[in-house]
């Protein structure tokens, strides 16, 4: 992995230091310390660390308890499903839980959203079954073999595609994430879980035919600024991308995570522009029109625009700047007991790379950099974790990126003074969890 | 791609030329370009798929309502979401909102918010309304935008709404938009001590 510029030089497991500073230590902590470090391996000691799993829904069975465990389990005593059981795995029965987090008392379900669970995933590839959706005129069934792709406008060659052709042509493969522009309002009531608050984000591995290829078969004419992309849904979903981004890193995808699209996310084709508000990646793509200008539609005048407290409003607002939220521990779980936690989370930017993530677990007073677990990728979900030693006390624990442009990402309070309540979207924040003494994690903001 | 033949036999000639006859002859074309994957879209198929209307009045469909036709429009097709008047339901509110968007409970209205009236006619002629889209008449579709607009005060009850209309009428918050400034925000990399 390349490493920038601002790539830190010092480890980033400086542990040690940080568990002397947050560490007032009875002794079951001091002992858990002294073993940790003889262990030599503050993470990765399976055995003492599977104790301490957070999973709110685990708590139940997180403790190894006092009693034995059967020596011979039951699933050691008959053989399990045959092979075929299955043609098409789905997770455990006991992972039931982890599902879309869907609002309730939503006036209609046909334009609305539902939120990854983040607090429940490891890793940065989001399973294709748990990426957020935001339809706005629901979920089409699209038969490839109908589907087709026009482009047309200002191009010498109005093209017109199937599924099938767009396979043919040279393939790119590409891990981004995909985040919505309402990833939370500014507004209360404040989400509880870090899903209820930034699960407007997911990530995957997208295979598709680079647009620039595609606008290079069709020709650009002179005048050529915009391309106005257009969904085949009930919405008919409209926006206008910069010729910039189409002739940069777009892609029009028909895979996700190494199968076919899922129809949530634009089955047979959708438009994916890294970093860009999800709104832009426009899903059942069927229309690519080069302008000179924007259209201006419905959603990127009246919607996706970020009212400002003096009644202007800012538009064309597409980048996801820089941001990072603790799933672990997060809003609705419970820390089991005092002693170890790897404090994880995700980090993003739509301008590139992470760099860094610092944690917090004082209320944003000391700051310590966190480890980037790599793949660290552009405009890709990045994981960070941070060895933290909990003393069973009131805490307040944060994470803050920092991305290759040398943004930081900011506190809540800042870009409010600078946007007021009402801008709905691009909202990046810092996103405090208050850890109570009992273990449990509520939104530290009120 | 016309050809896999790369000897010039006779019938090697042949089939190419049976081929590039055929790529003249017939309409749809194999595309014409590097990789000759896809075809040519032709005229009237991007006429038909073409429907975006644009702020300084491209791309109008002909024809035109009255906002008395709008009003019967919009009883039934649209009051059950956004309310009698534009009032707003289980969809947008429509109506109301001048003067707010500078104070602490912004209304983000076709009136108060939405810069351009073409877009209004583009709109709802793609996505409206939310359980039947593109079922409406271009004459409906006319007859309904100037019906929301008149609940907006912003043309007469008399009005008759064409393209040229709508793209001459100048909405109160067409000059409320800027461009993105961002990054608008500029936190530090504080390390210790960063609490006020």
């Amino acid at each position: 992995m390349a490493r920038t510029p601002r790539q830190p030089t010092t480890p980033a497991t400086d542990v040690p230091a940080t568990l002397e500073a947050n560490t007032v230590g009875s002794a079951v902590t001091k002992g858990r310390r002294t073993f940790l470090r003889r262990s030599g391996a503050w993470v990765g000691s399976g055995v003492a660390l599977a104790a301490l799993d957070l999973h709110a829904q685990d708590a139940a069975r997180a403790s190894s308890g006092t009693a034995s465990p059967p020596a011979i389990p039951d699933s050691m005593k008959a053989p399990g499903a045959p092979v075929g059981d299955k043609l098409y795995g789905v997770p455990s029965k006991y992972e039931a839980g982890v599902i879309r987090n869907v609002p309730k008392n939503q006036a209609q379900y046909i334009s609305a959203a539902s939120r990854t669970p983040l607090g429940d995933l490891d890793g940065i590839i989001t399973p294709s079954g748990l990426f957020y959706e935001r339809h706005h005129g629901g979920v089409p069934v699209i038969d490839p073999l109908q589907h087709r792709l026009m482009l047309h406008g200002l191009v010498k060659n109005p093209l017109l595609f199937t599924v099938d052709e767009l396979r043919r042509l040279p393939s790119i493969s590409r891990i981004h994430f995909l985040e919505c522009s309402g990833n939370p309002v500014y507004t209360k009531p404040y989400g509880k879980t870090a899903s209820d608050l930034v699960g407007l984000v997911s990530c995957g591995e997208w295979t598709g035919v680079s647009l620039k290829l595609l606008l290079d078969e069709a020709g650009l004419m002179p005048g050529a600024a915009w391309v106005m992309a257009e969904g085949a849904d009930a919405a008919a979903m409209t926006r206008s991308v910069p010729l910039d981004k189409c002739l940069d890193d777009a892609l029009v995808v028909y895979s996700q995570n190494g199968e076919r699209l899922r129809p949530e996310q634009g089955y047979p084709l959708r438009l994916l522009l890294p970093g860009f508000e999800g709104n832009m990646n426009v899903k059942w793509l069927r229309r690519l029109k080069v302008t000179d200008a924007p259209v201006h539609s419905r959603e990127e005048t009246s919607k996706y625009t970020d009212l400002l407290p003096n009644g202007k409003a800012r538009e064309f607002t597409f980048y996801m700047e820089a941001k990072s939220i603790i799933t672990s521990p997060s809003g609705g779980q419970k820390i089991p007991g005092a002693g170890f936690v790897e404090i994880r989370g995700i980090a993003w930017s739509g301008h590139g790379k992470v760099v860094r993530v610092d944690v917090s677990v004082d209320g944003g007073s000391t700051w310590t950099q966190a480890s980037l677990q790599e793949p660290v990728l552009t405009r890709a979900l990045t994981r960070f974790r941070y060895p933290w030693q909990w003393n069973g006390r009131p805490a307040v624990i944060a994470s803050r990126v920092v991305d290759e442009t040398g943004y930081v990402q900011p506190a809540f309070e800042q870009l409010v003074g600078e946007r007021g309540v009402n801008s709905f979207y691009h909202n990046n924040a810092i996103q405090p969890w208050r850890v109570a003494d009992s273990g449990e994690v509520f939104n530290g903001n009120g | 791609m016309a050809t896999a033949d790369r000897t010039p036999t006779a019938c090697g000639v042949l089939r190419t030329v049976a081929a590039a006859l055929l790529l003249t002859l017939s309409a749809p074309s194999i595309a014409q370009t590097r990789y000759g994957i896809g075809r040519a879209a032709t005229p009237a198929e991007v006429a038909a798929w073409n429907i975006d209307v644009e702020p300084d009045g491209r791309n109008f469909p002909p024809g035109q309502g009255t906002v008395a036709h709008g009003r019967d429009v919009y009883n039934a097709q649209c009051a059950a979401c956004h309310g009698a008047n534009g009032e707003g339901g289980m969809g947008d509110r429509l109506t109301g909102g001048a003067g707010t968007l500078a104070t602490d409970k912004p209304v983000k209205t076709v009136g108060s918010y939405w810069p351009y009236a073409p877009t209004l006619f583009d709109y709802i002629r793609r996505a409206m309304p939310l359980t039947a889209p593109q079922s409406l008449s271009n004459e409906d579709v006319y007859a309904v935008s100037g019906y929301v607009l008149y609940l907006n005060g912003l043309v007469p009850d008399t009005a008759v709404i064409d393209g040229k209309a709508l793209t001459s009428l100048k909405m109160p918050n067409r000059d409320g938009f800027i461009a993105d400034p961002r990054p608008d925000v500029k936190n530090r990399e504080c390390m210790t001590n960063c609490a006020k």
